[in-house]
């Protein structure tokens, strides 16, 4: 009884933890939490998730043609303005 | 109660259009720190006034100026070295077409930024993939539902990640969850940002993040288990 009472603490707070989180509510602060080890957990690994990911994917270069690539293909477009012509369709 | 979620591929004019009369949000880009309260940067605004009256070789000092992080941003978010550079290439294009609307309503880097952003949403769409499709929404993810068991804390995470494997489960996600991840977690954009870029809710924005970071935590966890047994 205990348990499913348990249970159900947990499906309600983690139904609703979308929203707790989005909202920039201290979610730690719930009373569920206080009281529950596994959604503690489960809120812990959360934040360390979302903390971690501010440093994901450094800035990288990109391949130093790539350039080439844009100019032609803004003179192309310019050459086109001039000939009167419509844009051409990308590929890409 | 209407359906949020992206459509499947939506015409290209239902993709909001970067101009200077939807100005981006103040609060725009927490994480991005050249937000409109950021000093403008001299060397910049002159080759942006000079750019945008047709001068090429101040475009090209923007490109020189900016490449790293449109590059980096397009990376990102779609995973794949090719397709980065075919978008950054095309970003560039539309900054070129569209430079002289640019008024400093905001930052220019956060215009471009945003001008990036619309690229390759753009590009995702018209290769077919919904950007929070309802396939990927209700398919069921290990672990997430309410009151299932999520496991033992002995299995939690230890309040360290390897960024590593961060970085594999982040790729790893359905596309839909990775932006989503990306725009919010990674580049800052807030909830009512994605919801506007994406065509969504901010409640579909909301849960889509919160369902990517469960994914990642069970990746997470699954790495360390097998780690453990090693």
């Amino acid at each position: 009884m205990t348990d499913d009472r348990s249970k159900n603490g947990c499906a309600e707070f983690q139904a609703r933890l979308p929203e707790l989180i989005g909202s920039g509510a201290v979610a730690s602060a719930h009373p569920h939490i206080q009281s529950c080890e596994l959604c503690s957990a489960l809120l812990a690994d959360l934040e360390t998730i979302a903390e971690a990911a501010r440093q994901l994917f450094p800035i990288v270069e990109p391949p130093n043609d790539l350039w080439s690539h844009i100019e032609l293909a803004i003179k192309s477009e310019d050459g086109d303005h001039d000939a009167g012509l419509p844009h051409p369709v990308h590929s890409n | 109660m209407p359906n949020s979620r992206i459509r499947t591929n939506p015409p290209d004019s239902l993709i909001p259009e970067l101009n200077e009369a939807a100005p981006i949000p103040a609060q725009e880009n927490k994480r991005v720190t050249f937000g409109p309260a950021a000093p403008p940067d001299p060397a910049e605004a002159d080759a942006l006034s000079r750019a945008q009256a047709g001068d090429h070789h101040a475009f090209a000092q923007l490109y020189s100026l900016h490449k790293r992080r449109i590059y980096s941003l397009c990376l990102r978010m779609v995973g794949n070295i090719a397709e980065a550079e075919d978008l950054t290439q095309e970003a560039f294009l539309q900054l070129h077409r569209k430079i002289s609307t640019f008024r400093g309503d905001s930052a220019f880097s956060t215009w471009l930024h945003r001008l990036a952003i619309n690229v390759v949403l753009m590009q995702l769409r018209k290769k077919g993939l919904s950007v929070i499709s309802l396939d990927e929404a209700m398919e069921p993810v290990p672990d997430e539902g309410p009151g299932r068991s999520f496991g033992a804390p002995d299995l939690a995470l230890s309040g360290t990640i390897d960024r590593l494997a961060l970085e594999r489960a982040v790729a790893d996600l359905p596309a839909g969850y990775r932006l989503i991840f990306i725009l919010h977690d990674v580049e800052g954009y807030e909830h009512n940002e994605i919801a506007s870029m994406l065509e969504c809710s901010i409640g579909n924005s909301k849960s889509q993040l919160h369902k990517a970071r469960l994914r990642l935590r069970e990746a997470l966890r699954a790495n360390s288990r097998a780690e453990a047994q090693l």
